[in-house]
């Protein structure tokens, strides 16, 4: 339902809705035209389902929606239907998302450019619905770019922009969208919902040309190979991931262009990083506890800043060693855990400390470990984590390299 | 700088929709007047599950920044409304998981607002709504639990009075024009439905609670373990079994003493022991082994354990010998078989009081069988929540139990009433 459309650039062609991140990507996958989806119950990516259903039913939305067995298949679908040139989604969560394993391995290798929402939702057991981000980092080796959202707003432009992306003839690889479970799939915030005539400038319609699978253009999909093939097409698929890095940022400045809104840095949100001595780091809508700590920790007269990755594959390495380089420590919070990893760190902050290594500064860098299972990040754990910077940048070095935090313990 | 943070406490399926109306509309009414907002639910199974008590929160605020600052993005730790759409859920919440009974005005900040949807006295929610130690104001609005499914919808205009009354309560954030305004653009809002609001808004009352008033029980809280306390595996312990009631005869089952199901229930069993054949069915059938067996063999629902789903009632071969009484009528889980054995006039007596009781009728389980929903809605005073039941309400619901067979065949023209589970997973 809309409310007033507040004054904006393009205020004649975007109105408010009161929509949740689930709903705001079905809103995208509307104005995106796309045409087939695939379904499988699994919380919290069936709100999502839910909604695109409703577009459909609604007369909204002209796709196919074919609810398939499980999630093995669901991705099987439409990655075939890819292949023959429909635009197409797909996702899950947790488990759902480990089930269809097989076919999200051989997705970026047959250069299907599908985009696919992970609820984001620890991994059983114990059967819990709450976020971890273990689930689509799974992915994270294969050739899959992945990205991680923190409102409805986002969780709408992203899907625009992440078929701009994959669509893209030097790229044809699958995205995948991160949402926090409960903290952004179901919460309804006030979002700006574009028309579709400029959306339609934004985003040209799929051509999958000479891969495309057709009867007037003869092709074998996927043959079996011995190892002379192998290693070529892992290479090829390397030089598509790096070329993702041009086009990100040129989808970005593009969307800006049409939209008149969108971030300047693609890469990830700084805030308050200008004079910031310590840095903290996260993906997801941690960002928002963050900020708020931010705000009352500055009115300490301590100079903290937030850098929230958006874009975790391509890793913005280059970009991130020079956001800090003038940070004195930096404490990354991972909402997930990689055990036995270098440190006992979760995976960004061992991917942001590889990606420092080669870096003239390197200051020091604690992990921590926090929000697990849908545990809220308090205002309270935050300011924690910069005290523990603050004492690291005094000391010039890490006394401990990782920390649990909002265990009960 | 203003906000108002609420909470909707409602029953899981029965009123989810209703709910996210109610906080969807706070959001869309406050945005009338240019304040920002959020709406959204406590994660987990509850609202998925038929009865169990859930919550959905609204916040809003006048600029982005100050609604950022309040957004708890789990549950707000202080409110200013609780709004309480089921008066039963005054006796407190235990939500899904394992948190203890929570007093319904737990989260609200001091000098708070408890808004209650219900047919009872002041007096009466007091009884179950536990002590304070601050004061708070208890408005009532009149009418029943609206209690519809997660397929169906019960236009009752209730969750447009809801905002009525909130307008009342919080003007500074929400001026009934910016209700009204909200509520006509709503895909459910209508013309009608600004004027229930109007009304709402019009004659709600508050009054204030103080620290003495309420129910003085202590309500069951248990510690969480810390992570090197826990079994590793992702293991727990099973109850011991159970035991015999008294001189070796009879059985009750050990049940957890920490994670109970009665503030799921709407509705109670009362059993009438002296018309009991003892065929064993109901304690069978009850999913959640409330029966205690007694020494001379008839079967004690146990109302600690009891989540109402009335199965007992369905299996119960003798007419009218299990009988499911609106939860609003009882003040304490005290065992019925013990009422009846120390008097068993006096339980008689009780028993005929419970089942006939016309304060506290008009409780369904959404629906108890096809037609009710039509029933209900035909012309009612929308004030006490949709017209009188005429059928399937306790004490009358032998014709609706299957005794008298095919009575409903005929209204198959009626809407699926029947409450479906919501998609796995
Ligand atoms: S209503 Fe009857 S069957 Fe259902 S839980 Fe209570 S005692 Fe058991
Ligand atoms: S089902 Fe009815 S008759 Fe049978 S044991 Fe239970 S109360 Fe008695």
């Amino acid at each position: 339902m809309t409310v007033a459309t507040q004054a904006a650039p393009a205020a004649i062609q975007e109105q408010e809705m009161l929509i949740s991140g689930s709903e705001a990507i079905a809103e995208a996958l509307t104005l995106a035209d796309i045409d087939v989806v695939t379904a499988y119950p699994i919380r919290p990516y069936d709100t999502v389902m839910q909604a695109i259903a409703k577009k459909i039913s609604g007369g909204k939305l002209v796709a196919e929606y074919i609810v398939a067995e499980g999630e093995h298949s669901q991705f099987e679908i439409v990655k075939h239907a890819s292949t023959v040139g429909a635009r197409v989604f797909c996702g899950s969560s947790g488990v759902g998302w480990a089930y269809a394993m097989e076919c999200l391995v051989v997705t970026p290798a047959l250069r299907v450019p599908m985009v696919a929402m992970v609820g984001n939702r620890a991994l059983d057991d114990p059967g819990a619905f709450g976020v971890e981000h273990n689930d689509a980092l799974f992915v994270r080796d294969l050739g899959w770019l992945l990205c991680w959202i923190d409102s409805s707003q986002e969780a709408l432009d992203t899907t625009l922009i992440a078929y701009r992306v994959a669509e893209d003839r030097r790229i044809f690889l699958p995205i995948a969208i991160s949402a926090d479970g409960a903290f952004l799939t179901h919460s309804q915030a006030i979002t700006k919902v574009p028309s579709k005539s400029l959306v339609d400038k934004f985003l040209p319609p799929y051509h999958r040309g000479d891969l495309q699978l057709h009867p007037d253009n003869p092709i074998t999909v996927a043959p079996q190979v011995n190892e002379d093939w192998v290693i070529e097409i892992r290479r090829q698929n390397n030089a598509a991931t790096e070329r993702a890095y041009t086009v990100i940022e040129e989808a970005y400045a593009d969307f800006r262009r049409v939209f008149g809104r969108g971030p300047e840095n693609p890469w990830f949100e700084e805030y308050m990083t200008e004079d910031a001595e310590i840095i903290l780091m996260g993906m997801g809508t941690l960002s928002l506890p963050v900020k708020v700590a931010i705000r009352k920790m500055r009115e300490d007269g301590k100079k903290v800043g937030l850098i929230r990755l958006r874009w975790f594959r391509p890793f913005p390495y280059e970009q991130l060693a020079r956001a800090l380089r003038k940070a004195r420590a930096i404490g990354v919070i991972d909402r997930d855990y990689s055990f036995g990893s270098p440190f006992g760190s979760g995976v960004v902050a061992t991917e942001v400390r590889a990606a420092l290594y080669n870096a003239e500064h390197r200051p020091p860098l604690i992990g921590f470990i926090c929000g697990l299972g849908g545990r809220e990040v308090t205002l309270e754990d935050v300011y924690k984590t910069a005290e523990i910077c603050y004492s690291a940048a005094k000391a010039g070095k890490t006394e401990r390299a990782t920390y649990w935090l909002g265990v009960r313990e | 700088m203003a906000h108002l943070i609420c909470e909707v406490v409602y029953r899981g399926i029965f009123q989810k929709n209703l709910a996210s109306r109610i906080t969807r509309g706070i959001v869309l009414s406050a945005r009338k007047a240019g304040k920002w907002g959020i709406a959204f639910g406590r994660y987990g199974d509850s609202p998925q599950r038929n009865g169990i008590p859930a919550k959905d929160f609204a916040i809003v605020a006048d600029t982005q920044e100050e609604l950022e600052q309040h957004m708890a993005r789990y549950e707000p730790k202080e409110l200013h409304v609780t709004i309480c759409v089921d008066d039963t859920l005054c006796k407190g919440v235990e939500s899904w998981a394992w948190y203890g009974l929570q007093p319904i005005n737990r989260l609200l900040l001091p000098n708070g607002h408890l808004l209650v949807s219900s047919t009872q006295s002041a007096e009466e929610l007091l009884k179950d709504a536990h002590k304070k130690d601050a004061p708070y104001s208890l408005w009532i609005l009149p009418g029943k639990a609206s209690l519809a499914g997660l397929w169906v919808y019960k236009e009752d205009h209730t969750e447009v009075r809801v905002l009525g009354a909130l307008a009342k309560i919080a003007p500074k954030i929400l001026s009934i024009e910016a209700v009204a305004e909200a509520i006509r653009e709503a895909e459910w809002g209508s013309d009608l439905k600004v004027e229930s609001a109007r009304k709402a808004y019009e004659r709600i009352q508050g009054r204030p609670v103080k620290i003495t008033d309420g129910n003085p029980e202590t309500p069951y809280s248990f510690q969480m373990p810390k992570w090197w306390e826990m079994r590793e595996g992702v293991t727990i312990p099973s109850l011991p079994i159970g035991k015999p009631i008294e001189g070796g005869e009879g059985y009750r089952p050990e049940r957890s003493a920490v994670f109970k199901k009665f503030s799921t229930r709407t509705m109670r069993p009362v059993i009438d022991f002296d018309t009991c054949v003892k065929c064993t069915l109901c304690w069978l059938q009850c999913p959640d082994s409330c029966f205690d067996v007694t020494p001379e063999g008839l079967y004690d629902a146990n109302m600690e354990a009891c989540c109402g789903c009335g199965i007992c009632e369905a299996v119960c071969p003798v007419e009218n010998c299990i009988t499911m009484v609106n939860e609003a009528a009882f003040d304490d889980n005290a065992s019925q078989w013990e009422m009846w054995r120390k008097d068993k006039g006096a339980y008689k007596a009780w028993l005929g009081a419970k089942i006939t009781d016309k304060v506290h009728v008009g409780r369904s389980h959404g629906f108890r069988y096809r037609g009710q929903y039509e029933e209900e809605l035909k012309a009612g005073e929308l004030e006490l929540g949709g017209a009188a039941l005429a059928s399937g309400i306790p004490g009358e619901n032998a014709d609706q139990k299957g005794l008298k067979p095919n009575v409903h065949e005929d209204k198959s023209s009626s809407i699926v009433t029947g409450v479906a589970e919501a998609p796995g997973g």
